[in-house]
């Protein structure tokens, strides 16, 4: 089990007892940390998607010549967790560079962490806006679109439609609130006229769903926005399908176009719901080719948008690291600063005023083809013009 | 109207899927006394083993089938723990069975992954069961109208079960009074197994009757557990008729609470459960336990201060271990620095359970409060380190004094579940109270000051502060204090006889305890640079119970041994494998059956028996002796 934690490009091997691998001294090694154990739907693509990366950098020569060596950490869900694989990652394996986290307080957490001990911190998947804006620091860039950025997406799509009641369901956690937060604020923005009718707030993974679904469906809405993903997103879909709570009203929804959360739904996928996601069936651009080819080439399955984010956040380190030409943190922070790179959603850049990539999202409408859960009608907004003006962000971010 | 008859029926049927879990639970804590943490594992399987088989089998027939053969094949799953696991330590310290549960549920946590895969499942819908009805205009889907048949017909037979058969009668008396149902010559051993598997049965039933309405994945155990738990408290321990009532109390609540206050749901079986506690101490239907006929096997081995040379030994370990940064790296001195917190921690819960007998399953609310005291102070008011270090534990303190008041009015496992509830209501409050504390967010850059910063002297501080505490709480076993409080554990009757206010002196434990995890949760904030709502929750507390457990209830400091093997190896494991719950749990139960009076207290059971098989008189004459040198 312990080979899936170490990969080390080219070739591995441990010492009984654990502590010790074989990287060389003049191999550059990258700290990656995530809920492996507590969220393994999400992660084990993701996983895949970053050990692709790493064969493919490898493979190509390394950086500056130098191998490759990524050291994978579980934090199994808790940040404290997280801090001591950190620590770990820093203190003993002296790596260049932190990566990964899911959990938007885990991301928070290492990002303090690495403001603190002065180590450049690449978050992957967390989604709070806290993490570039009101607790940013100079150490943590974001790869991964953000509330705000997704928030911004939907709103554009939902804004047109004809609904003025609105009522909510997310999750009761900074994501869900946050999320809900932003759409409100953006969606009143553009359309002063809507009302907001009602708001449920089911503790995430712990949803009651029947009574949520007939408490929504009393306020009697014209439309939903949905925040919940996962175990609980089947539950309020499947009692939403069977209460009708979904005809003949607009659903806008986050995240439910990702293939994590759109395939198990199978045949009970809602159709015509406005959601962010990635149809990796759908997009035909060159580079998202490549790396599908990849992909399957390698594992025989279908990627998955944990996957998208494990492989652009280790080829993101890498041209970080390929252009700062040393592990110093400052160079690092210096060269990531405004850096442009491809990825398989076209090219991305790491912005210097927040350090959040422009990395975008696909939005589209679920619908049901052959007895399974799909996105049509998609397409691709760059999150770069989804996000607010720099003096807007200036405001947000402290100084550093 | 008819929505509100609609959301009423709705709630009924969480009710239902909601006490078959709990019955079942009910049913094995009467009985066997076991707090099984696991129910939730079965629970769980219960409804992956259904997936497989619904998938395989097809027809109204399959379906059905399927849903009863996997609650059987779960039941004899829960037969073969039993018999092999469980019966071995049905005679080791209370709540040592919950240690066992506890290493089952985290190895099926990992297990169900390797075999079912990481993504989320969805099963078919009930054949006969897919639509929902029209009332008035709303929808009840009929699948929840079979469940609120369901409920009552579960609670029907096994009332019949209970109240006409042979084995129901057993159950009933050994419910009652199982030494005496011994006594009169009962196999105790079948009796207990027949009624676990029931038990497993229903959980395992209730996790395979989810299918149509939920997802089958990973976390689905830890999800229900603990809500079963408070259902089943709730109701009173052993009532069936109770599980039923709370259950239907508790989603009505939540049914209708969510139209008015929508963030509810997170806390309100807490509250309900608190609630219920302080008006009737034993649950709404539960009775007063009976006094317990136990010889304590403490009488056995009685306590004694340590020994010269045991004194001697104690420092020479604090010595080496002072000397560690002399040779290890900073991120072995960061952990170092983190099991020294753990300790800390530890040893303030074992002083209230074993010194006390008050086994707090919530206890991580004043080690949460002595962090969040510390956040406060250092980021709103800015006091400097060594004055957040003084005053932190203090709001530790604090919340012990209101709760502990409270909690000590009763005992037990009722005593556990009200702590858990209160530290349940502060975690809510610690996660919801965005503006002031963060919300899940937590608060952030808490980082020591600069003479205590390089992870040395944080060791050094870490250390010396565990070692005060473990000292001073020992110093305070042997002390009057502590004999009365030992007093009080070993028999409240006697105690209060001899005029010692057994409330007072407990409720006293209760502060020192918490304000001593408070000092423990003030040094992990600044240890970590920040505070999570994580800090004072349900997972947390349950590590402590652990690591008193797991070191032996019934020693003096085994706690301290107790956090250091459980912390380490939790740490080794989380940074060598992804696999960690199933090494870790498997660890748990092995240790378990090799050392059912956890580790201290095996080695303190095999020195007392080599001094009594070794020549009468002389270790015990070479004591003085060597004192005296």
């Amino acid at each position: 089990m312990r080979a899936r934690n170490y990969f080390v490009g080219a070739a591995f091997a441990l010492l009984a007892g654990g502590m010790a691998h074989s990287a060389l001294a003049q191999d550059i090694k990258i700290g990656e940390i995530n809920s492996y154990s507590l969220l393994p739907a999400f992660t084990e693509p993701y996983r895949k998607g970053w050990q692709l990366a790493v064969e493919e950098i490898n493979a190509a020569g390394g950086i500056n010549g130098k191998k490759l060596v990524v050291i994978s950490k579980d934090d199994g869900g808790k940040p404290a967790d997280a801090q001591t694989a950190a620590n770990e990652l820093v203190s003993s394996e002296g790596v260049a560079m932190l990566a990964g986290t899911f959990l938007s307080n885990i991301g928070l957490a290492v990002s303090d962490f690495a403001n603190q001990k002065k180590v450049f911190f690449l978050a992957a998947e967390p989604l709070t806006d806290a993490i570039t804006w009101s607790k940013g620091n100079k150490y943590t860039f974001r790869l991964r679109p953000s509330n705000y950025m997704q928030a911004a997406m939907l709103v554009e799509a939902a804004a047109k439609l004809p609904a003025k009641r609105w009522a909510t369901i997310a999750p009761n956690y900074e994501y869900g609130q946050s999320a809900v937060a932003v759409f409100k604020k953006l969606m009143s923005e553009k359309r002063p006229d809507i009302q907001w009718v009602d708001e449920q707030w089911p503790p995430q993974g712990k949803i009651d769903a029947g009574p949520v679904v007939q408490a929504v469906a009393a306020a009697n809405p014209e439309a939903i926005l949905n925040v919940t993903f996962g175990a609980d997103l089947v539950k309020l879909v499947r009692e939403g399908n069977t209460r009708g709570l979904f005809k003949g009203r607009e659903v806008v929804s986050f995240l439910t176009g990702e293939p994590e959360y759109l395939d198990p739904l199978k045949d009970e996928t809602p159709e015509g719901w406005i959601v962010t996601g990635y149809p990796w069936y759908s997009i035909k651009t060159p580079e998202h080719d490549a790396f599908l080819k990849a992909y399957q080439a390698k594992y025989n399955d279908y990627p998955r948008l944990g996957s998208i984010v494990g492989y652009q956040t280790i080829k993101s380190a890498a041209a970080i690291l390929a252009k700062a030409g040393s592990t110093d943190p400052e160079k690092l922070i210096a060269a990531a600063e405004g850096l442009s790179m491809p990825s398989p959603f076209g090219e991305i850049t790491f912005r210097k005023i927040d350090h959040q990539s422009t990395l975008g999202a696909y939005v589209g409408k679920t619908a049901l083809k052959d007895g399974k859960g799909v996105m049509v009608d998609s397409s691709y907004k760059k999150g770069a013009d989804y996000l607010p003006s720099d003096a807007e962000v200036a405001k947000l971010r402290p100084k550093d | 109207m008819a929505f509100y008859v609609v959301q009423f029926l709705t709630g009924l049927a969480s009710a239902a899927s909601l006490f078959l879990v709990a019955s079942g639970l009910s049913i094995i804590f009467g009985v066997t006394r076991i707090v099984n943490f696991a129910h939730g594992a079965f629970y769980m399987i219960g409804a992956y083993i259904a997936f497989t088989l619904t998938e395989r089998l097809s027809g109204a027939f399959g379906f059905w089938g399927s849903i009863v053969l996997a609650a059987l094949a779960v039941a004899m799953i829960g037969v073969i723990v039993e018999m092999v696991l469980l019966r071995r330590i049905y005679h080791a310290p209370e709540l040592f069975q919950l240690l066992a549960t506890f290493g089952l549920t985290l190895m099926v946590e990992d297990l169900v992954v390797l075999i079912w895969g990481p993504d989320d499942l969805v099963g078919r819908r009930a054949p006969g069961f897919r639509g929902a009805i029209d009332f008035f205009g709303q929808n009840i889907p009929s699948y929840d109208l079979f469940l609120i048949v369901l409920g009552p017909v579960v609670l029907g037979i096994l009332w019949l079960l209970f109240q006409r058969t042979r084995w129901g009668v057993l159950v009933r008396a050994a419910t009652q009074d199982r030494d005496m149902v011994a006594a009169l010559g009962v196999n105790q051993k079948w009796l207990f197994t027949s009624v676990f598997a029931v038990g497993v049965f229903l959980a395992a039933l209730g996790g395979a009757l989810q299918i149509p309405r939920d997802a089958v994945h990973h976390a689905m155990d830890l999800r229900i557990i603990v809500e079963v738990f408070v259902v089943v408290v709730i109701g009173g321990l052993g009532s069936i008729v109770g599980a039923f009532v709370a259950a239907v109390l508790v989603s009505e609540l939540n049914a209708f609470g969510i139209l008015i206050f929508p963030k509810i749901s997170i806390i309100l079986v807490f509250l309900v459960m608190a609630v219920v506690l302080i008006v009737r101490p034993w649950g709404l239907f539960g009775k007063p336990e009976a006094a317990a006929r136990k010889t304590p096997g403490l009488t056995v081995n009685p306590w004694r201060p340590l020994t010269s040379n045991e004194r001697l030994a104690a420092v020479a370990a604090l010595v080496v271990a002072a000397m560690l940064p002399l040779f290890a790296g900073n991120y072995l001195l960061t952990v170092g620095s983190e099991i020294a917190i753990f300790v800390i921690f530890a040893v303030s819960l074992h002083f209230l359970m074993s010194v006390g007998g008050l086994a707090s399953f919530g206890h991580a609310a004043y080690f949460g409060l002595g962090a969040y005291g510390i956040a406060f102070l250092a980021k709103m008011a800015g006091l400097p380190m060594i004055v957040c270090l003084l005053l932190g534990p203090l709001l530790g303190c604090m919340g012990a004094a209101v709760f502990g008041f409270f909690a000590v009015q009763l005992s037990g496992v009722y005593f556990a579940m009200l702590t858990l509830a209160f530290a349940q209501i502060v975690w809510s409050i610690a996660f919801q109270w965005v503006s002031v504390t963060g919300g899940d967010n937590g608060i952030l850059g808490l980082w020591p000051s600069s003479w205590a910063a390089s992870p040395s002297h944080f060791y050094w501080l870490a250390l010396g502060v565990a070692a005060l505490v473990t000292v001073a709480l020992r110093a305070m076993v042997f002390s009057p204090f502590g004999y009365a409080l030992r007093a009080t554990r070993d028999s409240l009757l006697r105690s209060e006889a001899v005029g010692i206010n057994a409330k007072r002196i407990q409720w006293t434990a209760f502060v020192i305890a918490g304000t001593t995890a408070g000092i423990g949760g003030a040094l992990f904030a600044y240890l970590k640079g920040s505070v999570f709502p994580d800090n004072l929750g349900i997972s947390l507390s349950v590590d402590a119970l652990v690591m008193v457990l797991l070191g032996g209830v019934e020693t003096v400091s085994g706690a301290v041994i107790g956090a250091i093997v459980y912390k380490a190896l939790n740490i080794w494991l989380v940074s060598q494998t992804d696999l960690s719950k199933l090494v870790l749990g498997g660890f748990i139960m092995l240790i378990v059956v090799v050392f059912p009076k956890g580790i201290v207290g095996m080695l303190e059971m095999l020195a007392q028996r080599r001094r009594k098989s070794s020549p009468p008189g002389s270790p015990l004459l070479a004591k003085p002796i060597e004192s005296a040198e």
